[in-house]
């Protein structure tokens, strides 16, 4: 079954002078930010940034190369777990936060090589991530019992792995990172990601992969092993999901088997549908948007949470069918008159 | 249909709405003086509500009740609800935001222990206190933490040796939920089996999505114990004690747990079902007190209907009135000034006496051996007074070591 | 021989509980596409609906029908008002049905609390050698067994099936042919909340009913229908069949960690 085409297409442009402005206007004040907010914020949006690239990794992969992977949180779960279970077991934390994006992206290239170089694709590529993610989840909650331990960590099943240590500075392994620093550590990681990604794709690496997105056959028939670059791309997106993995474990000292799970993969898909997956900055905003939402939905004694986000979701597709700032970039283009589409 | 509009609205709009009205406390003449603040962090949403909806409208109603009587050190309490969703993550954003902004001088939360595991490295660094009203597998040595519901050893060494003197269940067949408590909980079941001279024949773990249980049904009647043990948990395993009656029945096998019924399991399954079944518990509503009968009264009228209201509901009230004693005792509601006052904290409730045990900062309490009646509640058979803490004393000494802060796994061989 | 009866006995359990919860899933998913991620609380509603026409006074196999008429409508306006602007748009389906689950899950949790709501079957157990089992057991073999046949034949011998199965296949051939798709799409999706409520229903003494039972169900299901791959009604068969088969005899057979 085919997606129907999308009435924005993203598109590779080299950025434009604003772009630039935004993206250091934003690094300044992401790192004035923790001298005027207290800690308790910083903690809600550090949680944000962390989970909004995960978001970006699917998105990536979703709006740019054309693969829907569902199961993006088998990569987000790995990392977490590489990074606790190395964290605890060497004491140092730098390796294991590198080892977080490596080991997630291996896998990645493993069962990316079965399904691309098996021709799977669209949709039941969808679900065999999915199906991943799921099996990885039941195994990880399979490890309750004391026999299953890596070096001298309990996998812990169920209720995961409490107690994961924070990252010490590289330079200075006496000093770990207190709140603040996630805070940094977590915009930061965020901000080069994301202007990674975007200048990734305007070179010619990156074109290549539109140009799949577009049109495979055609781009095989010029020449490119397209089967190559998504794979490429596949590993890429799971180094990416891998360290948001390991930075959600620095981030609230623990990992458990409920980041592989299925309520974890639907979720990344809604924040990336909710901001719109035309453009990268899209998903950013649409996960800051869901999580400050639940989170303060949680503590205005509203009842049942998931009444109120059940019933937003269902209207938020039914309206908004592009995502949130492709829809509000429509309307603005409209109500300034500059609209290049005709209104049919 | 079974339900009011009253309780409609008790559970679309939450408990929060009754709880510390402005009006309650100016009636009180209380209102003046600045609020002692107490933050609940627990799931009303997800799959965890159902062991936490009863205790969220406890907890209010202990924080009202308290108000009502003039407060706590001639100053009110006000009461911080976070719905932490069934989601570890936000138990972590919660337990930040409680004590760092809205600054609460204690917090009453948590169900799992993954998620008290969560909340209890925050609680620590931002030298906060934590009451973890559940029932757990114990082993908790923190300063910052008060256990106020049953561990394994305080309630398994009541039950089983009854039920293997009293009832001849001396073979034993163990079933529990694959994870923490329940791999725990079988290991003390088997030694205090065998300690008694009885035998243990196998030991099953189910992961918690199991509903389908008639294989292991089959090979327990291969086995053919005198009594199943069941440390099974949460909504999928109900389906054990369905299909255990269908297929074998109590009149043909004991069958005895320590986790039924805290969630108000008897009053989900059928009279029949429900009929035989051996627990030990700390509080089931028809205890025949009267401290029982009253809590049980005053919360019916507070909720507004005539549920049964059960142990984990009993366990918020529980853990907010022995909060509120140490207050007292201390004179002050600073955590530090509550820690210092918390050994030996009595508060005569529900269920019996409760003492908070210093060396641990679990509590001594009564424990009871019911039985499941066709009225979907609990025949009380006896009561065994003051049961301590045993297995967390055994490797936890808060005295000597007042600075600890780890979860101890106790070595059974 | 006592051996042999067990181990039937157990596969076909497993097996009849595999096509319980997938059946609906099959023809939703399976035949026309649609993500439901609220599969798992139609089963649900499926649940309640038995639950509460039970303690009306209804017998059980009255309730069965009910569960399978309240959640076929359901079905009906959830396609209506949701589904039917969505055809096509796998991931916006995905996303939409996704909310609905939550909001299914809200609504039932403040209208009946968390806990679990139950009817107990009256029909007692008969034993096989040593072993007893349950007779219920038995009678959602043969229901499950009954519901394949009723829709194999359906889809296979019936003026509905024919034009079910066209419009799917090509849904502007069948408009060209003066088929009215919009009503097909509808029946069809009808039909597998049916099917979905039914399933909830007949778990209901094994399982009772709870507002989030749905998410012990739905991964299996999905997984069991893409499993049964692009053939949807007989390979959910065959893959209930296989994943049965494997369930029945390693939950009986995997040794117990005997300590």
């Amino acid at each position: 079954m085919a997606l129907r085409p999308l009435g924005m297409q993203p598109a590779a442009e080299p950025p434009k002078w604003w772009w630039w402005l935004f993206v250091v206007a934003a690094t300044a004040v992401l790192f004035a930010l923790p001298s005027y907010i207290d800690i308790a914020v910083q903690l809600d949006m550090s949680v944000i940034f962390v989970l909004a690239l995960l978001a970006l990794s699917m998105s990536f992969l979703w709006g740019y190369v054309g693969i829907l992977s569902f199961g993006q949180t088998a990569f987000f779960g790995l990392g977490g777990y590489t990074y606790a279970i190395a964290a605890m077991n060497f004491g140092e934390t730098t390796g294991p936060l590198i080892g977080a994006m490596i080991l997630p992206a291996l896998f990645a290239g493993v069962i990316g090589y079965f399904m691309i170089y098996g021709r799977v694709s669209g949709i039941y590529l969808s679900v065999i991530t999915l199906v991943v993610t799921l099996i990885l989840e039941k195994g990880v909650r399979a490890t309750s019992g004391e026999q299953f331990v890596i070096g001298s960590v309990r996998v812990g099943g169920q209720n995961g792995i409490p107690g994961v240590p924070p990252l010490q500075l590289p330079w200075d392994p006496s000093t770990s990172l207190f709140i603040d620093g996630v805070f940094y550590l977590s915009a930061g990681a965020l901000v080069l990601v994301y202007v990674g990604l975007r200048l990734l794709l305007l070179t010619r690496f990156g074109r290549v992969l539109v140009g799949i997105r577009e049109n495979e056959r055609r781009t095989e028939l010029l020449g490119y092993d397209a089967r190559r670059y998504k794979l490429a791309a596949f590993v890429l997106a799971g180094g990416v999901a891998g360290l948001s993995g390991a930075l959600y474990g620095i981030w609230g000292s623990f990992v458990g088997p409920e980041m592989f799970g299925l309520g974890q993969a639907a979720q990344v898909i809604i924040w990336v549908i909710v901001g719109g997956k035309a453009t990268l900055i899209g998903p950013i905003v649409g996960t800051g948007l869901i999580q400050y939402l639940t989170t303060w939905l949680g503590t205005q004694g509203v009842g049942q949470v998931s009444l109120v986000l059940g019933g937003v979701l269902v209207i938020f597709v039914l309206v908004f069918q592009q995502g949130l700032l492709p829809s509000i970039g429509l309307l603005l283009a409209q109500i300034t008159g500059r609209s290049k589409r005709s209104e049919s | 249909m079974r339900f009011s509009r009253r309780q409609f609205m008790m559970s679309a709009t939450g408990a929060l709405v009754y709880a510390s009205s402005a009006g309650l406390l100016k009636r009180a003449g209380i209102a003046a003086e600045e609020p002692i603040r107490v933050g609940n962090i627990l799931d009303q949403t997800g799959v965890l509500n159902i062991y936490s909806l009863k205790q969220i409208q406890a907890v209010a109603m202990a924080v009202d009740e308290i108000n009502a009587a003039g407060g706590l050190l001639g100053r009110p309490l006000e009461l911080f609800f976070y719905d932490s969703q069934s989601n570890n993550q936000f138990n972590a954003q919660y337990t930040t935001q409680a004590l760092v902004r809205d600054k609460v001088q204690v917090i009453h939360g948590g169900i799992t222990s993954s998620s008290r595991e969560v909340m209890r490295p925050i609680v620590d660094r931002f030298r906060g206190l934590l009451f973890y009203n559940s029932l757990y597998e114990g082993g908790v040595c923190d300063r910052r933490h008060v256990s106020t519901g049953m561990v394994p050893a305080q309630q398994l060494e009541a039950l089983i040796p009854y039920v293997m003197n009293e009832l001849g269940g001396k073979r034993g067949y163990i079933l529990a939920a694959d994870y923490n408590y329940g791999h725990i909980t079988a290991k003390w079941m088997q030694k205090i089996i065998r300690d008694n001279g009885g035998e243990d024949l196998a030991v099953e773990f189910f992961p918690l999505d199991v509903t389908n249980f008639a294989p292991v049904l089959s090979r327990i009647q291969e086995a053919k114990p005198d009594v199943v043990w069941s440390a099974l948990v949460g909504g999928a395993h109900m389906a054990f004690y369905r299909q255990f009656e269908q297929t074998i029945g109590k009149k043909n096998m004991l069958l005895a747990s320590s986790t039924y019924g805290v969630g108000r399991e008897q009053t989900q399954l059928s009279p029949e079902e429900g009929d035989g079944i051996y627990i030990a518990t700390s509080f089931v509503d028809s205890l025949p007190t009267e401290n029982a009968k009253s809590f049980v009264e005053r919360f019916q009228a507070y909720v507004g209907n005539d549920e049964y209201v059960g142990e984990y509901g009993e366990y918020g009230y529980r853990g907010v009135t022995l909060w509120a004693e140490a207050v007292r005792k201390a004179g002050a509601a600073d955590p530090d000034s509550v820690i210092a006052a918390l050994g030996g904290t009595q508060v005569e409730g529900a269920g019996g006496l409760y003492t908070i045990d210093g060396q641990t900062n679990h509590t001594t309490m009564d424990i009871h051996i019911v039985r499941g009646n066709k009225e979907q509640s609990f025949d009380v058979l006896k009561s065994f007074p003051q049961q301590p803490p045993k297995d967390t004393q055994l490797v936890c000494n808060l005295y000597e070591n007042p600075n600890d802060t780890t979860q101890y796994e106790v070595q059974i061989d | 021989m006592e051996q042999v009866a067990i181990y039937a006995y157990q596969i076909g359990f497993s097996f009849s509980i595999f096509i319980l919860i997938s059946l609906g899933l099959a023809i939703i998913f399976g035949m026309m596409g649609v993500i439901n991620l609220a599969q798992g609380e139609f089963l649900m509603l499926g649940a309640y609906s038995c639950t509460m026409a039970a303690q009306a006074g209804l017998p059980l196999w009255m309730a069965f029908i009910v569960a399978a008429i309240v959640v076929g409508l359901f079905g009906i306006i959830v396609e209506r008002l949701i589904i039917r602007f969505l055809y096509g748009r796998v991931v916006d389906t995905l996303l939409a049905t996704w909310g609905l689950s939550l909001f299914i899950v809200g609504a039932v949790t403040s209208v009946f609390g968390p806990q679990t709501e139950s009817v107990a079957s009256t029909l007692g157990n008969f034993a096989i050698g040593n072993f007893t089992v349950s007779q219920y057991s038995l009678v959602m073999m043969v229901i499950a067994v009954a519901l394949l046949v009723f829709c194999y034949a359906l889809f296979r011998y019936t003026r509905f099936g024919l034009l079910a199965r066209g419009t799917m296949q090509n849904a502007a051939m069948a408009r060209g042919l003066g088929v009215g798709t919009d009503r097909i799409y509808m029946a069809t999706f009808g039909l597998g909340s049916a099917l979905t409520g039914l399933a909830g229903a007949v778990l209901v003494p094994i399982t009772g009913a709870a507002p989030t039972m749905g998410i012990f169900f739905i991964a299996k299901a999905f997984i069991t229908v893409i499993a049964g791959g692009p053939m949807p009604l007989l390979g959910t068969i065959s893959a209930s069949g296989l994943f049965g088969t494997i369930d029945g005899i390693v939950a009986y057979a995997s040794s117990s960690v005997v300590g």
